[in-house]
Formats: C-alpha cells, sequence, structure tokens
C-alpha cells in the first residue's frame, strides 16, 4: 500500500467547480484537433476492406489503381514481412495476443485490412480503391462462439502466434481460478441459483473518428498527430511494426473528440506512418462513420452462465462464473476484458467462495477492444440482474440484499489477487467504501419504497430496479505516470504531463491538484499534456487510470517542487523555519518572501537554478469506486416499448476533484448504457457482415431520447488516493442497463436475461406474441 | 462553378468544383470549428447557420448557398470576446471533448435567435440533432436554458 496521505479540509481548488484548462479554445472553434490542419503535398489513405468474414488472398492486382491520376502509393500484404503484434494498445509486454499483421494474406472478418492506396486527393484514394482486383477463395466462416472451442474451422490457422492459449480450438484465451469450494458451498447452501445471460456487440461512438496525421520534421524525425488515448505505446508499436527507432518518432496528441476505449487501439497509425516513410510526404488517414462501426473496434460480447448459492436469509455463499466471450477475429484486449469482467463480477459481493472458468474465443466477425468500464458492463449485467432474481425469490427488497453482501470497508478482496490483468493480481483491501450511503441516497432519490412496491394495472405499467457495483482506480501493479513541474518568475508554473486528456477533462483536473499543492491559482498552472517528445511517460487514459495514478504523479512532483521553493525562500530570508501562505515564504520574526522574488532570483541573482521537479507514481493498489445506478421506466404491454423516465447514479468516487467534471463523466456513462440496454447493438447478416453501419440504423441517444438523470456523490476519503481520490471515468457505464432490465421485471413480471432489450422481447415474455 | 455568400459577416466570393459540399469548402477555408462526425447528416458535429437556421454542412452544396448568409461559430464569439452562449456552455461545464460543441452551440443560437424563451423542450428538440456522446446533454441544456 502507498504511504497514508492525509486530506486537508480546507482544500481551495480541489473539490471545486474549475472552468475547462482547454475550454476557450474548444468553444471557440480554435482548429486544435487532429485534423485540424492543411499540409502541403499531403497524401490521403483510404483502406480497402474484405468483404468476406474468412477468406485467403490468392492474389492482389494493383495495376489499374495505380494508373488513377494522384496515385502516389498502394499497400498491401506484400509489402511487409511477416511479423505478429497485437492493435491493443498496451503496456509492455503486452497480455494480448500477438495475432495481427499490418496486412495479411487470410482475411478474417467483414472489414478486415486488405489494402491501403494513398492518394494526392481522397476522391483519387477512393477511385483507385474500387480498382484493386483481389481474387478471394472464400473460406467457411466461423460466426457463432458457442461453435468455436470445437468448430474445424481455424480462424487464425498460421504458427507463430505468441499469447494465444490455444489457436487450433479457436481459444484466444482461458482463465480458471477459485476461493475456498465452490461445490461444498452449492451443497449446503439454502437455496442454488442458475442462469445464462448474455450481451451483443455495442460501439464505442465518439463523435470525432479515428484520425492520424503523420510527416517527416525538418530533422528527418516521423511526426504522427493523432487521436489516440495512448501516444507512448503508439510510438513504440508504430517503431516495432515498421521497424523505425523510436528515437526518430514523436507523437503528439491534440484535443480529443472522445475515445471511450476506442482509441487505445493502434488501428491506423501504423499504416499512415508506413506511407509517409515510403513516400516522404505527409500523409493522413481518417475513417468515415461506416467504417468506425465495422471496421474499429466495439464491446466484447459475452455469454455469461452464474450460479449462486444463497442462504435464507439472502446471504451469498457461493458464486460460480463462465464466462464465453466473443473475441472476433484477432485476440486483442480479449484476455484483459474478460478478467475485469470476472474481477469485477467476483470481486463486488463479500460470498466466501467463488470460481470462475473464462474463456475467450475467435470467431469471424468484428473485433471488439477496449470500451468504457472494460468488462464490467457484462459481468454487472449477469450479476445484478441475478441478484434481482434472488430478491424476487426469496422475498428480500433488492436494496437490502445488497446492503447484505456488498464488500465492506476494512474486507480484503481474495480474489484480486487471484484475478489480476490477465495473470495474478495484486492482494486488495477496501480501505474507503460508501456503498451504504449509495444505497440509501439512491433509494430515496427515486422514490424506491413507494414504487418499487405499488400496485402494477393497466396497459402502460411503471417499475423501478437498482444495481450496485464496483470498478476500479488504475490497473495495480502496471500503470504508471509520471509529471514534471517548473516554475517561471510570475509564480506560474508549467505541468508537462504525460496523462492523456482525451475530453475527460484531466488536464483540468491535474491542474487543480497542482493548483492545491503548490496553493496558486489554478489559472497560475499551464498544462501541456502527452506529447512524446516534450512529456514524461504515462501508460495512457485508460482503466480509470489518470486522477489516480496521473494525479498521484503530479501531486509528488509540486509537492517537490513546493519543498524547492521552501528552501529558496528560506535561504533568501537567511532563517532555518518557515512556512508558505499566499505564494509567499514567511519566516516566523513575520518576514518574507513572495514566489516571484524566490523564482526570479534563483533564475537571475542567486544561486542560480532552475526550480524543477519530475515524479513518477504507480500503485499496487487500485481502490475500487463504488456505485448504484436506480432506473424508473414504463413498459407499454400493448407495443412492448420500454419509457426511461429517470435514472438516478450515485457514486462514491472518494474525494472528488471537480465535481462539475465528475458529473459530466456520470452523465455522459448514462445514455452509452440507455443504448446498450434499449437501441446499441452491431447487427451481422448471416455471412458476418454488419448491417447497421451508420448512426440512423445505430442508434446513440440523442437530446430528445434522454431520460431525467440525478447524480450524486457520496463522499469518502481513499487513503491511498491524491487528496483522497478514487476513479469516477469508467464505473457509472455499469449500471443503466441491469438496473432497466430488473425494473421491467418490477414493472410487468418479464424477465429478460438478454441485451438488448426490444419490444419483441418484451412481448414475447408477456405471451403476447 | 463559382457562387457568392455572405460568410461570416463577409461578402465571399468562392470557386469549386461540382458536387462540393459546404463543410468541404469551410474547412478548406482553414475554418475547422465546423467538424466531421459521419458526413451523413446525421451527427450535427458540421453544423452551420444558414440564414439563422442550424444545417448539416456535409449536407448542403455549394451551389444553394448563393446569396444566403453563412455562419459558423467563429462568427458568434472570439477567444477575447466570447459570445454569451460559449461563456454560458464554459461556466455549465458543458463542454466534455468538445468536437460537438460548435455544432451544439450554433444550434442553440438559432433557436434563440427564433425563441428568445425556450422551454426544456424547446431545447432537447432543437439539440437533436446534434450527437454528443461525453455529456448524456444534461449540461448543454442547462446552458441553454438559462438565458
Amino acid at each position: 500500500m502507498n504511504e497514508k496521505q492525509t486530506t486537508n479540509n480546507d482544500m481551495k481548488y480541489v473539490g471545486k467547480k474549475t472552468v475547462r484548462v482547454d475550454g476557450l479554445a474548444l468553444v471557440s472553434g480554435q482548429p486544435v484537433f487532429a485534423d485540424d490542419l492543411q499540409l502541403r503535398d499531403m497524401l490521403h489513405i483510404k483502406i480497402l476492406h474484405s468483404p468476406h468474414a474468412h477468406a485467403h488472398i490468392k492474389s492482389i492486382d494493383t495495376s489499374l489503381a495505380a494508373q488513377v491520376p494522384g496515385v502516389q502509393l498502394i499497400l498491401t500484404h506484400e509489402d511487409f514481412e511477416t511479423h505478429y503484434y497485437t492493435t491493443a494498445g498496451q503496456g509492455y509486454p503486452e497480455p494480448s495476443s500477438r495475432d495481427t499483421r499490418i496486412f495479411d494474406s487470410t482475411v478474417r472478418y467483414v472489414g478486415d485490412r486488405v489494402a491501403a492506396v494513398a492518394a494526392e486527393t481522397l476522391a483519387a484514394a477512393e477511385e483507385a480503391i474500387e480498382k484493386i482486383k483481389v481474387e478471394y477463395e472464400i473460406l467457411e466462416a466461423l460466426l457463432d462462439p458457442r461453435e468455436s472451442l470445437t468448430s474445424n474451422i481455424m480462424v487464425h490457422e498460421q504458427s507463430g502466434l505468441t499469447m494465444v492459449h490455444d489457436h487450433k480450438r479457436n481459444l484466444i484465451a482461458e482463465l480458471k481460478a477459485e476461493l475456498g469450494d465452490v461445490e461444498a458451498a452449492m451443497e449446503k447452501a439454502d437455496h442454488v441459483f442458475e442462469q445464462e445471460y448474455s450481451v451483443p456487440f455495442a460501439q464505442q461512438s465518439h463523435i470525432e473518428p479515428h484520425i492520424a496525421v503523420t510527416w517527416m520534421d525538418e530533422h528527418n524525425r516521423l511526426i504522427i498527430r493523432t487521436a489516440t488515448q495512448v501516444p507512448f505505446h503508439v510510438r513504440r508499436i508504430v517503431a516495432e511494426v515498421l521497424d523505425f527507432p523510436i528515437s526518430r518518432i514523436r507523437v503528439i496528441k491534440p484535443r480529443i473528440g472522445g475515445g471511450f476505449g476506442s482509441k487505445q487501439e493502434i488501428l491506423n497509425e501504423e499504416v499512415c506512418a508506413a506511407v509517409t516513410l515510403k513516400t516522404g510526404q505527409p500523409a493522413r488517414i481518417e475513417y468515415t462513420r461506416e467504417e468506425e462501426l465495422f471496421a474499429a473496434r466495439s464491446r466484447h460480447p459475452q455469454i455469461l452462465k452464474v450460479r449462486m448459492g444463497v442462504k435464507n436469509d439472502g446471504f451469498i455463499e457461493a458464486i460460480d462464473l463462465n464466462i464465453l466471450e466473443n473475441g472476433g477475429a484477432y485476440g486483442t484486449h480479449s484476455l484483459t476484458v474478460m478478467s475485469v469482467t470476472a474481477n469485477k463480477a467476483l470481486s463486488f459481493y463479500a460470498a466466501p467462495n467463488k470460481k470462475l472458468l473464462g474463456q475467450a474465443v475467435y470467431t469471424n466477425m468484428s473485433v471488439p477492444g477496449a470500451y468504457r468500464g472494460y468488462g464490467a458492463p457484462q459481468g454487472f449485467f449477469a450479476m445484478e440482474v441475478m441478484l434481482d432474481e434472488i430478491a424476487t425469490e426469496l422475498k428480500i427488497d433488492p436494496t437490502e440484499l445488497r446492503h447484505k453482501n456488498y464488500i465492506k470497508e476494512g474486507d480484503d478482496v481474495p480474489i484480486a489477487k487471484i484475478l489480476g490483468e490477465g495473470g495474478e493480481g495484486y492482494p486488495m483491501k477496501i480501505y474507503t467504501s460508501g456503498m451504504a450511503d449509495c444505497i440509501d441516497e439512491g433509494k430515496k432519490l427515486i422514490n424506491w419504497d413507494e414504487l418499487y412496491n405499488e400496485e402494477k394495472s393497466g396497459r402502460v405499467r411503471r417499475g423501478v430496479g437498482m444495481i450496485g457495483c464496483g470498478q476500479g482506480s488504475g490497473i495495480p501493479g502496471i500503470d504508471m505516470a509520471a509529471a514534471f513541474i517548473k516554475m517561471n518568475e510570475d509564480a506560474s508554473f508549467n505541468l508537462l504531463a504525460g496523462a492523456t486528456d482525451i475530453g475527460t477533462g484531466s488536464d483540468t483536473m491535474l491542474a487543480q491538484i497542482a493548483a492545491e499543492v503548490l496553493e496558486v491559482p489554478v489559472e497560475k498552472i499551464i498544462v501541456y499534456s502527452s506529447d512524446t517528445d516534450m512529456t514524461p511517460f504515462d501508460t495512457g487514459a485508460y482503466a480509470s487510470s489518470t486522477t489516480y495514478i496521473s494525479g498521484g504523479a503530479v501531486k509528488k512532483a509540486a509537492e517537490k517542487v513546493k519543498q524547492q521553493i521552501l528552501d529558496m525562500g528560506k535561504k533568501l530570508l537567511e532563517v532555518d523555519e518557515a512556512s508558505i501562505k499566499n505564494g509567499c515564504v514567511i519566516a516566523a520574526d513575520g518576514n518574507s518572501v513572495t514566489y516571484q522574488e524566490i523564482c526570479t532570483k534563483a533564475f537571475y541573482t542567486h544561486e542560480q537554478h532552475q526550480i524543477m521537479a519530475n515524479a513518477s507514481h504507480m500503485s499496487y493498489d487500485s481502490p475500487p469506486p463504488f456505485n448504484t445506478t436506480f432506473a424508473e421506466i414504463e413498459v407499454d404491454t400493448e407495443t412492448g416499448i420500454v419509457r426511461v423516465k429517470k435514472i438516478v447514479s450515485v457514486s462514491d468516487a472518494g474525494q472528488v476533484i471537480n465535481p462539475q467534471m465528475a458529473e459530466g463523466q456520470v452523465e455522459g456513462a448514462i445514455p452509452q448504457s440507455l443504448g446498450y440496454a434499449l437501441s446499441e447493438y452491431m447487427i451481422f447478416d448471416d455471412k458476418g457482415a454488419p448491417i447497421n453501419t451508420n448512426f440512423f440504423d445505430y442508434h446513440i441517444h440523442t437530446a430528445i431520447d434522454m431520460p431525467e438523470i440525478v447524480t450524486k456523490f457520496v463522499h469518502t476519503d481513499e487513503p491511498t488516493g491524491p487528496f483522497g481520490a478514487k476513479a469516477i471515468a469508467e464505473i457509472p457505464i455499469n449500471g443503466p442497463a441491469p438496473a432497466i432490465a430488473n425494473a421491467i421485471y418490477n414493472a410487468c413480471g418479464v424477465r429478460l436475461r438478454e441485451l438488448p432489450i426490444t419490444p419483441e422481447k418484451i412481448l414475447k415474455g408477456l405471451g403476447k406474441i | 462553378m463559382k457562387v457568392t455568400f455572405t460568410l461570416n459577416g463577409k461578402e465571399t466570393k468562392a470557386e469549386f468544383a461540382p458536387g462540393e459540399t459546404l463543410f468541404h469548402y469551410l474547412r478548406s477555408q482553414e475554418i475547422y470549428s465546423v467538424k466531421n462526425g459521419c458526413e451523413l447528416g446525421e451527427c450535427g458535429a458540421c453544423t452551420a447557420l444558414v440564414d439563422n437556421k442550424a444545417q448539416n454542412s456535409c449536407l448542403i452544396m455549394m451551389h444553394t448557398v448563393e446569396g444566403k448568409k453563412i455562419e459558423t461559430v467563429e462568427n458568434l464569439g472570439s477567444k477575447n470576446n466570447l459570445h454569451h452562449l460559449q461563456q454560458k456552455f464554459l461556466d455549465e461545464g458543458a463542454v466534455q471533448c468538445g468536437y460537438c460543441t460548435p455544432g451544439m452551440i450554433l444550434a442553440s443560437e438559432a433557436l434563440l435567435r427564433e425563441n428568445k424563451q425556450p422551454s426544456t423542450e424547446d431545447i432537447r428538440d432543437a439539440l437533436a440533432g446534434n450527437l454528443c456522446r461525453c455529456t448524456g446533454y444534461v449540461k448543454p441544456i442547462k446552458a441553454v436554458s438559462h438565458e
């Protein structure tokens, strides 16, 4: 555990609303996003995607395409040596399967990359793509994950893959774990519940598509300006794939138009960089919305079998979880998403006996990857619907059932040691939990007692449902962040942080942390983040890590700078003891020296030096934030249409650094899960081709679709987090979908164990069709 | 082909290829506040005001803008002098990634030019064509409601 940190209740900047440090540029439409620049001689890249779910490429004829005026370069598998890597964009060594080539001679899903064309205009690139003649030997496609392990179709026949459990059985990854003795506990339990749940492919749907721009700079170094969550991983992986030195690559992360996990993937940067390296010209690649919806990444579908042994009084004695995860055509993130499903679902309740069998399998379908929540939404859908079934059967109020079973403050979490990030984890203890307050506040805000118990009748029936859940704060023992702070003579500070603000507001939150330590207004902190030449390392914006891990690095760096200011102040005052107040170092006799004087003298006249410090931070703890989500819905029993009236989301995120931005995280996560419940799911035809590849057919929530949203935070003071903070970015996405499923049961008695929830399923449940 | 129109208050003569959209034209003029989210008229990230109405600039062919008044968020306010809606979006925390923000501000401005006292329902309707994946629309609606 990290050293215990005390929280100052008189904080000036932490816990307060602060206008975003990048806000002015964003509202005034400044050119701050990756695509907001024009470079001379820029080439535009288009990708030829496979129309087949599974095929060998027998030949590629690019001669006609090359004749299209303006075409400069065509790339296919023939241009690259065989080298397997993973697009997952994780730390090194990656836990994900190394099963992907930049271009391959076999295509494994509709959308797989066949070729790339770089041309002087986008129109020429588009025309040339149409003129590439590919002769395919079409292979039988594997489209049902339930058949993967026994199918005679092999999605990856080739040898040379690593981090794949057993490619001959299409088994990407397998996880087994047991705590206590599950079978003995099931024997002794008063009740054993067993059900199967399933969740579909869903898409991150950030509004800014994947976009990368590359060029060679004046010094013949490769510059990659890209919409990424992981600039340092982009640098490392592009270097590896193209066999180009890290020292000659600079990755710049400008403002990012949302990521939600999708931009953790190294999706196109390596192709764009290859074009620039081969032509010497700037290049640009931007996905269309259609490409986003069939050739980017999505949420892993899972089939979850859950068995729980429960006592008459509602205490859960044993949980047996069996996960079959559809990893699609490539194994990126499959192991780690599945391990998060298991880790989060199995650690939230304190049951002493737990067992897991998780299998992630290949299919010839779209490739899932990282998506906000990263496995936890799948797991909590299954767990929390089952808890509702238990509550119903045992006639215990669902809120009471959670009170009895959630893991308590002071408890050890032994499953966390067994199930880490794709391997063994670290011992974990719950130092802080506001779960009891989350449940009680949520109950009040949704008017639970009245609505849950009211009589249900009539055509349109109202119901309420609830869930509880936990997440993590960074990946323990893996995530690392660094920050550098230097002082200027007007008492402003440059904060150079590796942390990647992808629209989450982390630049602002880090500025607040630095301001709080240094005792200067937030405006005095000038933030520059995520540029591999200019800022220190950070693993990136994923796993709810930025506040906890990157915030920890900034706090440490700021504390070191503060100490230097104090030391210099004491020298200037010629005293041994002094303190800092209001931007001054003050001696006991009342003499003082301002920050400005200290820095100016350090620059020019006294013991000349730069006041500056850097710090790195990592953690073996990953304290879970907690959340309850309550849904009030109406079901029309004639049409099967569900209308969500209200969502209440109550979170324990420790000490919230910026309440307005934290609320924003919750408010933004909720519609993503409402979509997961009701309208967002990728549909495939019988040949494995995605059908709904635009926003008309893949419906994300609009302003008129939104229910009333109530967000609330309960305070805890996490001893391992910066100023008591835990994470908030992912946890609120876990709740709405299962809460809606539970509310539907409360309203009309239809139990739904499969997402998406459609009117058809409700009418079937009501026996009307 | 040629067309004359008013762009952010300035009379503008544009030459363009047949089939060019207002969206591409604006970005070619380094007006980067109009964003690409789909180029299918689904997301509203490319919103511009055309004669005071919020429109998807990706669906507007250049030959149709003859004589029209085109505005982007650059015309509302500048870094030194923000428009009150831009300020409201900042104050209310209605900006997260900021990619859809110029479009949302323009859609809100179009509403307020027509209706000084919009109800929450009016605001929801006005923003219905502007997809946002970060905010859940809660704070953008609040930013416009406080007018």
